[in-house]
This record gives C-alpha cells, sequence and structure tokens, in this order.
C-alpha cells in the first residue's frame, strides 16, 4: 500500500459521503420530498472516488444519469445537490437541472447528462480545448456499459486518438444496462478491447477497489498530462439498487449475485486496508462516520427549508 | 464606412479571419475546412494563414464533431464548427438539441457555450434529396439556440462576426447557390450585425414581401416585375430566425396591409407559418388579404433539373401570389 495516508482518507471520506448522500435520497425520495428520477450510485462508489482523488480541481468529468456520486467525489456540495435534486432555488443549477443534470463549473463538473453516452463529446471537446488553449488540464468521461453501444463512443475515441486528446474514459460496467444484462446487448469479450483498434490504452480494474481504480487513473492522467493521449479504463462494477428509486433490482438480477457483490463493498474493502495498515484507528474512522452523518443532515434541512424558485425564473438562462 | 466589393464566399471567410486574428480562441474544424478550404472552396487560403492548429480538418464523423464543439465551447474556446451540408446536421441533432440547447439552462446559468455551427442550404445544384434540404425551422424550434440565414455578402460578414462573439451556440446558414453573389462589404474589423434586426432590402407600399436567405432575391426580382406592373413591394429580410425582429415585420404589414412570406424551406409546419401567425395575431386589423405562404414543395428534393426547379419558388410564383390578390 504505497498511497500517501491522506488520499486513503480522502476517499474513505468521500465513499462515505456517497453512500449516506444516496440513502438520503432514498428517504427524500419515498417520502415524497422529491420528483422524477432518482438513479443511486450505492455500490458503484469506489470508482468515483478513485477516479476524482486522482485528479486536480480545474479538471473536467462529464457525468450521467447515475450522477451523484460523482459529482460528490469531484467536489459538489452536499447541500447544493440535495436542494438541486428537491427542485430547489439554492440548488447548484437553482433546480433547473435536477439529479440528472447537476453541474457545477466552479469544480469542472461540466453536469450530469439524460442521454446515454450524452458525455463522450463533451468530455472530448474540454480535452480538445485544454489542448488548444495550453493547459495540461485532464478530462474524465464517465460512462456505463450501456453507453459504450452508441456510436459517438466510437467517433470521440476516433477523435482522441488522431489528436492526442487528454481524455480519460471511465466505463462504469455495473452489468445491467437499465434491465438488460450487458453481455445480451453488447458484443465482444470487454468493453476494454473496443478502444484498442484506436490505439488507445485500456486497462480493466476491480471497480469496488478504490486503491486500483486510483492508480490506473493516476497512470491515465500522468500520460494524458504529457500529452501522450486518451486511456479508456474498465471497472467492474454493481449497484446494489434497482436502475432507479422505484425499481427494487430483482427480478432481472439474483439474490445470490448482488450478496456476491455486497461482500465485497468497497467501502468496507477500504476500512479493512486502512486499519489493517494501521493508517487510522477504528475510533478515528467511525468519527469521519459521524461528521459525514452531521454534514448530511445539515445540507437535508438546509434543503428543506430552501424555496422553490420564483415562477419568474422560468424563462431566465435559456440565453446568456 | 469603408466598403469593399466581394462575393458572399469571400464575405463569410473575411469574417472568420478577423475573428481569429482578434480572439486566439477562435478556432475553425470540419470536413476539408483545411487546404481544401472546404467542398465549396469559400474559405481557400484561410489554412495557409492560421495553419492545423486552427483551422483543423476532422474526420466525417457529425456527431462527434459538434459533441467536441460543445465540449470546447463549454471549456473556454469558442469553436466554429462547419457541417458541410446542412443535410447532414440530422447526423449531429443530438449534440445540438440536447445538449449545447440545454446546458446554459440545465446548469442554472453557470454555462456558456459560444460554439457557431456554419452550415449550408439551399437546392438549384442538382444534388438531389441528401444534399439540398433547406432545414432551418428545425433548430429554430429549439429553445437556447440561435439561428442566422444572411442573405447578402455584407450581411453574411456582419452576422457571421456576431455569431462568433456571441456567448451562446448560434447556427448560421448559408445558402450555396449564393456563394459568388457579389456586394459592396464593409471592412471594418468591428463591423457587426445585431442579431434581431430585420433589414428592408426595397422600400414600398402597397404588399410587404418578407423573404429569407436566397428567397430575398427572389422577391427582389419579383419586385421589379411588381413595379413594372404599378405595384409597389417592400421587401423585408428577418436575416436571424431566432431572435426574431416581429416589430419590423408587422410595422411593415401594417403599412402596406397584405403580405406574401417567401422561405425555401419545406412549407408545411415551418418558417412561413410561424411568421403568417405572428403577423395575424398583431396585424389582423389592417389587413387587406389572406397572407400568402411560399416554400419548398413538400417533396424529398428530387434530382432531375426541371423536377428540382418545380419544388423551388420563383420569382413568377411571387408575382402571382400578388396579382391574385388584386390589388390594382
Amino acid at each position: 500500500m504505497s498511497l500517501p495516508s491522506e488520499i486513503l482518507i480522502k476517499m474513505y471520506r468521500a465513499m462515505l459521503r456517497i453512500r449516506r448522500f444516496e440513502e438520503q435520497i432514498w428517504e427524500v425520495y419515498t417520502g415524497g420530498l422529491m420528483h422524477g428520477l432518482a438513479h443511486l450510485y450505492i455500490g458503484e462508489e469506489a470508482v468515483a472516488v478513485g477516479v476524482c482523488a486522482a485528479l486536480r480541481d480545474d479538471d473536467f468529468i462529464t457525468s450521467t444519469h447515475r450522477g451523484h456520486g460523482h459529482c460528490v467525489a469531484k467536489g459538489g456540495n452536499l447541500e447544493a445537490m440535495m436542494a438541486e435534486v428537491m427542485g430547489r432555488v439554492t440548488g447548484h443549477c437553482r433546480g433547473k437541472g435536477g439529479s440528472m443534470h447537476i453541474a457545477d463549473m466552479s469544480v469542472g463538473i461540466l453536469g450530469a447528462n439524460g442521454i446515454v453516452g450524452g458525455g463522450f463529446g463533451i468530455a472530448t471537446g474540454a480535452a480538445l480545448s485544454a489542448q488548444k488553449r495550453g493547459t495540461d488540464q485532464v478530462a474524465v468521461c464517465f460512462f456505463g456499459d450501456g453507453a459504450s453501444n452508441q456510436g459517438i463512443f466510437f467517433e470521440v475515441m476516433n477523435f482522441a486518438a488522431i489528436w492526442k486528446l487528454p481524455v480519460i474514459y471511465v466505463c462504469e460496467n455495473n452489468h445491467y444496462g437499465e434491465y438488460t444484462p450487458t453481455g445480451n446487448v453488447t458484443a465482444g469479450k470487454s468493453i476494454a478491447d473496443r478502444s484498442l483498434p484506436f490505439g488507445i490504452p485500456s486497462t480493466t480494474v476491480d471497480g469496488s477497489d478504490a486503491i486500483a481504480v486510483y492508480e490506473a487513473t493516476a497512470k491515465a492522467v500522468e500520460r494524458a498530462r504529457k500529452g501522450d493521449g486518451a486511456t479508456l479504463i474498465e471497472c467492474d462494477t454493481y449497484r446494489y439498487r434497482g436502475h432507479h428509486v422505484g425499481d427494487p433490482g430483482e427480478g432481472y438480477r439474483t439474490k445470490e449475485e448482488i450478496e456476491s457483490w455486497m461482500a465485497k463493498d468497497p467501502i468496507q474493502q477500504l476500512r479493512t486496508k486502512i486499519l489493517d495498515n494501521n493508517i487510522a484507528s477504528g475510533a478515528e474512522l467511525d468519527a469521519e462516520e459521524r461528521e459525514v452523518e452531521k454534514e448530511m443532515e445539515n445540507a437535508l434541512e438546509a434543503a428543506k427549508a430552501a424555496p422553490y424558485p420564483d415562477v419568474a425564473e422560468v424563462n431566465q438562462h435559456v440565453y446568456a | 464606412m469603408s466598403m469593399r466589393k466581394m462575393t458572399y464566399g469571400e464575405a463569410v471567410k473575411e469574417a472568420m479571419a478577423e475573428e481569429m486574428r482578434r480572439d486566439p480562441t477562435v478556432f475553425l474544424m470540419g470536413e476539408d475546412v483545411g487546404k481544401a478550404g472546404t467542398v465549396f472552396k469559400v474559405l481557400l487560403g484561410l489554412h495557409d494563414e492560421f495553419g492545423d492548429d486552427r483551422v483543423i480538418d476532422t474526420p466525417i464523423a457529425e456527431a462527434g464533431l459538434v459533441g467536441l464543439g460543445v465540449g470546447a465551447a463549454l471549456t473556454g474556446s469558442r469553436p466554429i464548427v462547419d457541417i458541410m451540408f446542412g443535410d447532414f446536421i440530422a447526423l449531429a441533432m443530438d449534440q445540438i438539441v440536447n445538449q449545447a440547447a440545454k446546458l446554459r439552462y440545465m446548469s442554472g446559468g453557470q454555462a456558456i457555450v459560444p460554439i457557431t455551427i456554419r452550415s449550408t442550404m439551399g437546392a438549384g445544384r442538382s444534388s438531389a434529396a441528401q444534399h439540398s434540404q433547406s432545414l432551418h425551422a428545425w433548430l429554430a424550434h429549439i429553445p437556447g439556440l440561435k439561428v442566422a440565414i444572411p442573405s447578402t455578402p455584407a450581411d453574411a460578414k456582419g452576422l457571421f462576426k456576431t455569431a462568433v462573439r456571441d456567448d451562446n451556440p448560434v447556427v448560421i446558414y448559408e445558402d450555396k447557390m449564393m456563394y459568388a453573389l457579389k456586394g459592396m462589404v464593409p471592412t471594418e474589423e468591428d463591423y457587426t450585425i445585431p442579431f434581431g434586426q430585420a433589414d428592408i432590402k426595397r422600400e414600398g407600399d402597397d404588399i410587404t414581401l418578407i423573404a429569407t436567405s436566397s428567397m430575398v432575391h427572389v422577391a427582389l426580382e419579383a419586385a421589379d416585375i411588381l413595379a413594372e406592373q404599378g405595384i409597389s413591394a417592400e421587401v423585408v429580410d428577418p436575416r436571424t430566425l431566432v431572435p426574431l425582429d416581429r416589430e419590423t415585420l408587422i410595422e411593415s404589414v401594417v403599412k402596406t396591409t397584405r403580405a406574401v412570406i417567401i422561405d425555401e424551406g419545406y412549407k408545411s409546419f415551418g418558417i412561413t407559418g410561424e411568421i403568417a401567425s405572428i403577423v395575424y395575431n398583431s396585424a389582423f386589423d389592417y389587413i387587406d388579404a389572406p397572407i400568402v405562404r411560399l416554400g419548398a414543395m413538400d417533396v424529398p428534393v428530387p434530382f432531375s433539373k426541371p423536377l428540382e426547379d418545380a419544388t423551388i419558388p420563383t420569382p413568377e410564383d411571387v408575382v402571382k401570389a400578388v396579382q391574385d390578390m388584386k390589388i390594382r
């Protein structure tokens, strides 16, 4: 375990924040405080956290419909996120985007996206912009196994390869595109293989292992900053809950399968590693948990107390 | 104002070159825009001045191309994206409609998306059904986009420069039949035309001909013929569809009491219907005859010349529409 201990603790805390946020969303949604759609990230925390821990604040990410985890990991504010999903004016997007469109340009979150594969063009373009402006910023495109079948995936890999763009494609393969097993609708042995014809190196990592994800990302970031181009990282992961709140996630998935993934829970895994290596004590980690709990409570209370946007705002922000 | 005579194509190129000299974050990308200067050759020389870094040949991949433009625009660049034929915008619709047009609103005003998408429109080159359509109504339908359709070299230059400087996604359509059209063009660096200002291309009293893009020239020709018949036609060019200068259109019809609207998009569900409804709603009490709408025939644009010609409004169609109103 060669990672600095502050990175390990930071990742542990970030995963806890995501987990608690999503659990809270479940309660908020089923309690009728939130409308629309909520796609929970529980079980996939190590991907967002491992990737974002290897990025700088001024690097860019594009996110997906299952995007809360990415936004928390990249520096989104829990209170503004909770307010956004509840449609309040204090939300990141003043209540205009909601769960599927959270953006915080100040920390490089170029937006979650309701179109499957919607981030491919934006992230690759952000990488092009970084290259043109002569910065060493990197752009990360989070996408799911389902998006790997969208045609634009192959278009942007071609662009990224011919121009050596500083972009990292992070596939969260949670094995189901909505309700359909990935293998039923996806050709080839792996999604990671799909970049190889373009000359873009790829790797497959255990998406429940935040350290493995961090290390793979750090390598890709270094390559991108040096001007050597893109990387594809496929993370093997799983969502514990259904496609969205309202889908129990059963029927198309077996109990055994769900339990086998929960047995290697990303948060527990990292906790064990931290304890085994004497990086922090159980008491210290419990204290982290209590702090996150407190932060979450405050965020929820603030969001609940926040007003809805004035209807006069409905036609603001259509144009700059 | 100092002026120089140039073609429509030269005016577009000059606008682009001036904006690229002025602002280092502006770059152009598209299929064959580099040494080839586009398939229409209108940008020849641009690559010589700005090189591979800023005049960039791309793969034939319109969705990715526009998608990259959107991402670049979100993050500090001001890309101009060239879509060779307006028909090909269909391949990039998700990027334009669901991404470019929405990102500012969905982010609650955090984002700007200063991308200029230039494309072409217009039949008349025997290019058949997939290289001849005028689909500007599609994008005018989407909140969050601006749409410009210049009809003269001077307008092309002024509107193009405004498009590049605008912080919103702008789609600018050039009629490919007009590239060789000549006209006087202001040469000042800061010559721009504000969006949402219609231009009265010819003043008249008896009838208003509201026309867009190449149909402005059809209307002007019709106005000449009508003048010989003692009918004074006013030709009004909206120049931008979004934003649309409703006031100028309405004022003209209030003055003349009659209108023919001519646009090369398909007639059904298009620009002419929208403008007619705006004029009816605001000038109903002043109107002396039903408004006539002329557009492309509702058929795929055919290849064979006599068939193709039959689908596009002509000066004679405009004259006949006006004569049927029995003004004199």
